[in-house]
């Protein structure tokens, strides 16, 4: 448990860095994880039409789900889109720094599939953007 | 009469199990299923070493045996409810199947569009979605008694509804998974005789639960399942009043629900046949008529009194912890049953913390969505609590949130 909810874990969930709505925003994208109704809504501001210059997220939800959000915001940022599609499940894992049963990796991967789906300009996030 | 919860807690092998080393599990949720004691795992381990074999039609010594067990099971669950006979102890996969065979031969036979069904706000979706399927085939409208800040059926609302709507059917359950809330239902069923409705009752949280006798209660239909009264899953109960039963055209299709069969018709059996398409669950049969011989030998005034004392001590531990809301009513209105919401930390941390200290509980919205948006709170964690549950066990839940706290800060 220790393992599971290390001190960034708890501190960025208690004071995530990245919450926020960007007004103007150049992507939106918000979706849910029916399971356990987390909620996730991400906002990117992309410069040149290419590079991620600012985001930020809203939501509730569980400690993994928001600190995962709030670890990838900060990941995400002077990234190119193309970069940003290619981030995988176990970026998410090594952001975090942990190791997830099937449950919770779901939480974890909430921000990756809502932010994948934004970026790729989909009309619903599916699995297999965390596949 | 008490129940001697060690000497029960030796009937049941998994409850001396080590999650981890030197971890003992503490099981706080059997309202999601129960833990089974020696005598139901021993009686299908029987079954299928000495007496397998299909049943009904067997000519062969075997299949005589194995029908006999599973008709003697049904008799037993007959007696446990109090029906007056046994044919009218239907056995499905479980409540929520029962539920929908409910819906879908009495509703479909009986009810068109602009009929009223009532139901109530703290319905588990097993006993919400079948109607809203009907609803949605057959334009069958809905109604709901509404539950009120204190975890309660408004009456007085109920009253007004029945006035109103001239319900056909009044569907609710008699405990609430969530809430705890045990309904007066006794007064809720009057009431709908007298508005000339048939009644519904989900039985899944109260038959485990408190002493139940289905003609005191004169209830229509009940719907329960062995698995979350110490027998197996995959096995439930339909009771029904007997004329009910005859009047309903069959359910599924198939061997053992029919009399005759000819290329283009069919004559439907007898109940409780008529509503059991194929091999049913036989030897599940067999330990859900284990389950039953236990909790009567216990006793469930016996059973009833225990959980009273065990809940009415996990919610005095549990407000005691700053930043805890339990949802639902006071003790003496609820079943074993303790869902609270912890401030600054969601179900799933609370519930994944506490489990690394052995004490198994539930997180989310346990199949009662709308009565969580109704409180406006996506999730709670829930402690259920059964005959084998301790007060040290509640200990150790209190200590473990304590833990949650202290690493949320």
């Amino acid at each position: 448990m220790d393992d599971l909810y290390r001190e960034v874990i708890i501190e960025r969930y208690k004071t995530p860095h990245f919450r926020g709505k960007l007004d103007p925003h150049d992507i939106a994208f918000e979706d849910d994880n029916p399971l356990c109704g987390d909620h996730i809504a991400i906002t990117l501001r992309v410069d040149g039409g290419n590079r991620v210059s600012a985001a930020a997220f809203e939501g509730h939800g569980c400690a993994i789900s928001q600190a995962s959000a709030d670890l990838l915001m900060e990941s995400v940022i002077g990234k190119t889109l193309e970069q940003v599609k290619a981030l995988t499940r176990q970026d998410i894992l090594d952001l975090l720094g942990i190791e997830l049963g099937p449950v919770r990796l779901k939480c974890a991967l909430l921000s990756l599939k809502v932010l994948k789906a934004g970026v790729y300009g989909l009309g619903e996030a599916s699995e297999e953007l965390v596949a | 009469m008490s129940l001697d919860v060690f000497r029960i807690r030796q009937d049941f092998p998994i409850l001396s199990r080590e999650l981890r080393p030197g971890v003992p599990l503490v099981y706080l949720d059997s309202t999601a299923t129960t833990q089974k004691p020696r005598a139901v795992l021993s009686a299908m381990d029987d079954f299928y070493r000495r007496s397998n074999a299909n049943i009904h039609r067997g000519i062969h010594m075997l299949a005589e045996e194995a029908t006999a067990l599973y008709e003697k099971s049904r008799e037993q669950v007959a007696e446990f409810i109090h029906a007056p006979a046994a044919r009218q102890v239907i056995f499905t996969r479980n409540a929520s199947e029962s539920l929908n065979l409910v819906a879908y031969t009495w509703g479909r036979a009986n009810l068109r569009a602009g009929d009223v069904v009532i139901l109530t706000e703290m319905e588990h979706h097993s006993n919400l979605v079948p109607w809203q399927m009907l609803a949605a085939e057959r334009g069958v409208k809905l109604e709901f008694i509404p539950v009120s800040e204190d975890g309660l059926l408004d009456l007085e609302a109920y009253r007004a509804l029945l006035a109103l709507a001239h319900p056909r059917l009044v569907a609710f359950t008699h405990m609430s998974n969530v809430l705890g809330t045990i309904n007066p239902a006794a007064e809720i069923i009057r009431m709908a005789h007298a508005a000339g409705a048939v009644t519904l009752v989900d039985g899944a949280q109260s038959v485990p639960h408190i002493p139940l006798d289905v003609q005191a209660l004169d209830v229509d239909f009940l719907a329960f399942s062995a698995h979350k009264m110490l027998g197996p899953t995959g096995i439930g109960v339909l009771y029904g009043k007997a004329a009910l039963l005859e009047s309903m055209p069959p359910f599924l299709g198939g061997g053992d629900m029919i009399k005759a069969v000819h290329l283009r018709s069919f004559t439907p059996n007898e109940i409780p046949h008529k509503f059991e398409a194929g091999t049913p669950a036989i030897a599940e049969a067999v330990g859900f008529g284990a389950a039953v011989a236990y909790l009567t030998q216990v006793g469930m005034e016996a059973v009833a009194a225990h959980e009273r004392e065990i809940v009415a001590y996990a919610l005095e531990r549990l407000q005691e912890i700053p930043g805890v809301h339990v949802l639902g009513p006071s003790a003496e209105k609820r079943g074993a049953v303790a869902a609270f919401t912890l401030k600054g930390v969601h179900p799933h941390d609370v519930s994944q913390i506490v489990d690394t200290f052995g004490v198994a509980v539930r997180a989310g919205h346990h199949c009662a969505q709308p009565l969580h948006e109704k409180f406006g709170i996506p999730a709670t964690t829930r402690a259920s609590f059964y005959i084998y549950n301790t007060p040290a066990e509640v200990d150790r839940l209190i200590n473990a949130i304590y833990e949650v706290k202290r690493i949320f800060g």
